[in-house]
């Protein structure tokens, strides 16, 4: 086990209490100082199955799960067992041990709960262990919680076992299970643990194998994130106060996490019969100045199409969230994916406009946050952030003060009566909500209840007063002040920083990505340019309006680019080419849709063998698509 | 001061302020119900004392959906059903805002079948109206969830083979707390129905019969009609909830031979409208949440203020 990183994998079932243990555990490495990464796999299924979280900690920045991982804490699935005779149901009982032992490093460390877990039940194990110099500790996790306990505490001695074994600290884990736990349950909690503690001492020499964790220190306070806290922080700074919703994963975390907040700071929470109302619900809140989201996954998304159009022909205002995972139809409920990507840019009839950010990581996904809601209101447009299963769920460190910011509760051009009072009526009385002639295509707005600002917002094509015409010169005029306001936001979002750049400035190679493969792709640029290949990435987190002009920059400046992305066919490779007009040539794609992101390895030994070595052979878990021109 | 200032201000209103001046005048065909209740509406409001700048009036789509461009208030003419979605969060964003909702029997009864359950189960303060003329009018002539079983239309050649719908009890067993039926015949009635309506506070749904000469030929289909809260025959509680559910079975019934009854069926002032019950758990704010956007000295909290901690 090498010093320089732990990556610490617990496995059982759902329900078997892995993720708060995870979760914890990484916030307790955060706290010794260390920078942590977590990649969470779970199946759809509320009880049982096989479950896995990883926590990779590391005294460097970590954006991304590892390659493999280098210590395993197999709890058992006790959902796969029948309480009354304990009989096993077929094998899922041991699978928390064999379904993991294929990407656990050489020199790794297995500690399993012996209680529940038979190792002699797996083929092979014992040359395996042999073979791939694995240490292992066969713990009864489950006999010692039940005697001190409840069964279900037997997490709490796997953690106790991993501190002996890796050093770390118990007082580190206690604080916060003092934090977290009822006085009732933490007593016994404590114990287990310092019991599973001392054992690993006395029984073992835990000298033996090399195992200790790095040791870091931060220069600032640090917080313990995922992407959807970061989401829905970002919407409340931008004083978002209005959310309707209807559940569906991953979406439904944002969405929790708006709810259980929202009250306290006097906004509204909806949740809703459909997604068609929830999205119109947003709508309808925004209409009356208030800043208001709503957003899905996949299929609830594709019911807010039509909502979607109704906010982009009145101009209201608008955030939807899309959190991807893999489709078509239900696809795989937990597996992250990046193929809605489509579906988000193109649904919805007509010429559309609106704004589609992708943050990549959960510092960035704050960010974008916020800037999906400023653009929304400034430029009364729908805007959307879309991200997936996976930056949805995995927990990092921030800096605390990334999110010490202002809020913004800013509604855009909105007139006051005074204003209202002052509007030049062009002649009929009216006041004239939609401008042919705005500034950037924006026309200031009222809202009901104001004084001398009625106008009629209309899905239908409309004249500046708001009411339905079909006159020609009309619908031009309208159609090309919407049009306008793409022009402008591309400008704005120019100086944004949501296009991030990494590598050698003067790279012979790129790596073109978008959304939560940003970390990943440059983890495996940092360790191509290590081994000797010249290699520079761009995450791009704007794909509507796209940045056309940095794009290209990009991609005139290196000989080949390789795009990364979850899906099957490419969808941000062919929306970059439609973008550019140009570069179809030197572009080629690695996928990957197995429900797994991308380990940084793969897009490793991706680009040498297919880019650099022009082997086109694709991997186990990737598949290559060459160049057009190739 | 307020930024609202529209809202809950006393004076006289003239039912001329409520007539924009647009060109050109109603699209609807001659003899359409639809002008019925456009007039009793003109009346309504200022009977209640709203202006049209504290009004919002949230349509769908269809003939019926155009009502606001024939009513110039604030409006929000949205798509087909989903009418009563926006208008549910216009109204909890800005509860002094008058909101009522308005569409067609397809629009309604049809496509959005589902949100009027739940609105009505929701008792949300507002008003909805629902212009039934057994038709589809905008797409020409279709069958409706109103239509009467074995009705032919050009989509339903041989007939439908499906029983209308019961607007009526679906509505009260789904939860509205008033419910009523007129027809754009006696706008007088309709003018009374629906200032009860708006004046109630919860969800108020109006089935409006509205006959369609264009596409149901025969355009006297509403009349004559039976006032039963003025008829003799009628002695009823209408906050009785058996009797309006007997009530609304007979006049489901009778429609489709010919008896038309209208009126207030049942009304429960007793049930706290959905904001209320939202206050009650301390899920809404006190004051409307839109003022607070036009408030510069509101103190906005920060989510770095309010949750940080537990992320440390
Ligand atoms: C999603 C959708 N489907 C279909 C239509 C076409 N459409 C427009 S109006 C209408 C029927 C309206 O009927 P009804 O609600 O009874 O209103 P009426 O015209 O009779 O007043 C339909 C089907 C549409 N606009 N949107
Ligand atoms: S088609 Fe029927 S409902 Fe539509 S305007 Fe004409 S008469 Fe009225």
């Amino acid at each position: 086990m090498s010093d320089d990183e732990l990556i610490w994998r617990i496995a059982g079932g759902s329900g078997d209490g892995i993720a708060s243990t995870s979760q914890n555990f990484a916030k307790a490495l955060m706290r010794a100082g260390l920078h942590v990464f977590t990649h969470r796999h779970y199946p759809s299924r509320i009880r049982g199955g096989h479950t896995y979280v990883e926590v990779r900690a590391s005294a460097d920045p970590v954006e991304s799960r590892g390659d493999g991982y280098n210590f395993l804490l197999a709890l058992g699935d006790s959902f796969a067992r029948n309480p009354q005779d304990e009989a096993y149901y077929g094998n899922e009982e041991v699978k928390p041990l064999s379904e993991n032992l294929d990407e656990l490093r050489e020199g790794g460390v297995i500690v399993y709960d012996s209680g529940l877990l038979d190792a002699s039940e797996i083929p092979d194990f014992e040359e395996r262990v042999e073979e791939n110099d694995w240490h292992v500790y066969d713990m009864d996790l489950r006999s010692l919680a039940r005697e001190q306990g409840r069964e279900v505490m037997r997490n709490t001695a796997g953690v106790g076992v991993t501190c002996a074994i890796t050093g770390i600290p118990l007082e580190a884990i206690e604080e916060l299970m003092r934090d977290a736990m009822p006085e009732k349950i933490l007593e016994p909690n404590l114990e287990i643990m310092q019991t599973a503690y001392d054992l690993v001492s006395e029984e073992y020499d835990v000298d033996a194998p090399d195992v200790s964790v790095p040791t870091g220190e931060h220069d600032e306070e640090q917080v313990l994130m995922s992407g959807s806290d970061a989401i829905a922080y970002g919407a409340i700074d931008e004083g978002c106060r209005f959310i309707a919703g209807y559940p569906m994963t991953p979406w439904t975390e944002v969405f929790t996490i708006m709810s259980q907040n929202l009250p306290e700071l006097g906004g509204i929470s909806e949740q809703v019969e459909d997604e068609i109302a929830a999205a119109a619900l947003a709508i309808g809140a925004s209409h009356m100045g208030v800043k208001a989201m709503s957003g899905s996954s996949g299929g609830g998304f594709a019911l807010m199409g039509e909502p979607l159009g109704l906010a982009e022909m009145t101009e209201t205002p608008l955030v939807l969230i899309e959190a991807m995972r893999a489709g078509p139809s239900t696809g795989m409920p937990t597996k992250p994916e990046q193929a809605d990507l489509e579906h988000v840019l193109y649904t919805s009839q007509g010429d559309s406009q609106r704004v589609v950010l992708a943050p990549g990581t959960v510092a960035e996904a704050y960010e974008a946050s916020r800037r999906a809601f400023q653009l929304a209101y400034e430029y009364q447009i729908p805007s959307m952030l879309i991200y997936d299963q996976k930056l949805s769920g995995e927990l990092t460190n921030v800096p605390a003060s990334h999110f010490d910011r202002e809020p913004n509760a800013d509604i855009g051009l909105t007139l006051s009566e005074e204003e209202l009072a002052d509007q030049p009526h062009t002649g009929d009385g009216k006041f004239h909500r939609f401008q042919h002639e705005a500034e950037d295509g924006v026309s200031p707005r009222s809202v009901p209840g104001q004084k001398g600002g009625r106008f009629l917002a209309t899905g239908n094509e409309h004249n500046p007063a708001g009411h339905i015409s079909e006159d020609p010169d009309n619908r031009v005029a309208q159609m090309d002040r919407r049009e306008q306001k793409l022009d402008a936001i591309r400008a704005d979002l120019d100086d944004d920083g949501l296009l991030v750049e990494h590598g050698p400035e003067d790279a012979d190679y790129g790596i073109l990505t978008f959304g939560s493969q940003q970390g990943t792709v440059e983890e495996a640029v940092d360790r191509l340019n290590e081994n000797g290949t010249s290699v520079k990435s761009l995450t791009v987190a704007e794909l509507a309006p796209y940045p056309v002009e940095t794009v290209r920059a990009f991609l005139d400046s290196v000989e080949e680019a390789l795009v990364v992305e979850m899906n099957a066919s490419g969808q941000f490779r062919g929306l970059t080419q439609k973008e550019l007009g140009t570069h179809g040539e030197m572009l080629s794609s690695l996928l990957k849709y197995n429900g797994n992101p991308f380990e940084p390895g793969e897009i490793v030994e991706g680009f040498t063998t297919n880019v650099v070595e022009d082997g086109e052979v694709p991997g186990n878990e990737t598949k290559f698509v060459p160049a057009a021109g190739d | 001061m307020s930024a609202f200032s529209a809202i809950g201000e006393e004076r006289e209103i003239d039912r001329n302020e409520y007539t924009p001046d647009i060109e050109p005048q109603p699209t609807w065909c001659p003899g359409c119900g639809d002008f019925g209740v456009l007039k009793a509406l003109k009346g309504a409001l200022p009977d209640v004392g709203r202006s049209p700048e504290e009004t919002l009036l949230v349509t769908g789509i269809g003939c019926s959906g155009k009502l606001n461009s024939y009513l110039d208030s604030y409006g929000f003419h949205t798509i087909h059903g989903r009418s009563l979605p926006v208008a549910r969060a216009a109204k909890l964003a800005n509860p002094g805002v008058e909101v009522i909702a308005a569409g067609g029997d397809g629009d309604g009864y049809g496509i959005g079948g589902n949100h009027f359950m739940h609105t009505a189960r929701e008792n949300h303060d507002m008003t909805y109206v629902v212009f039934n003329n057994e038709i589809f009018g905008l797409t020409k002539g279709q069958t409706s969830p109103t239509s009467p079983k074995g009705h032919k239309s050009k989509t339903q050649p041989h007939g439908s083979a499906k029983s209308p719908i019961r607007p009526l009890s679906l509505s009260l067993t789904s939860g509205a707390s008033f419910v009523a039926r007129t027809a754009a015949v006696n706008p007088n009635q309709a003018q009374r129905i629906l200032k009860e309506a708006m004046e109630h506070d919860g969800f108020a749904h109006i089935d409006f019969l509205t006959q369609c000469p264009t596409w149901n030929k025969d355009a006297k289909q509403y009349v004559p009609y039976t006032d039963i809260n003025e008829s003799d025959d009628y002695d009823f509680d209408p906050t009785n909830r058996a009797d309006a559910q007997e009530l609304m079975r007979e006049t489901e019934d009778k429609l489709y031979e010919g008896e038309v009854l209208t009126g207030v069926y049942y009304r429960d002032d007793e049930r706290p409208s959905y904001q209320q019950e939202k206050q009650n758990i301390g899920e809404m704010p006190d004051e409307p949440l839109a003022e607070r956007y036009f408030d510069d000295d509101y103190e906005w909290e920060r989510s770095y203020d309010s949750f940080i901690d537990k992320h440390k």
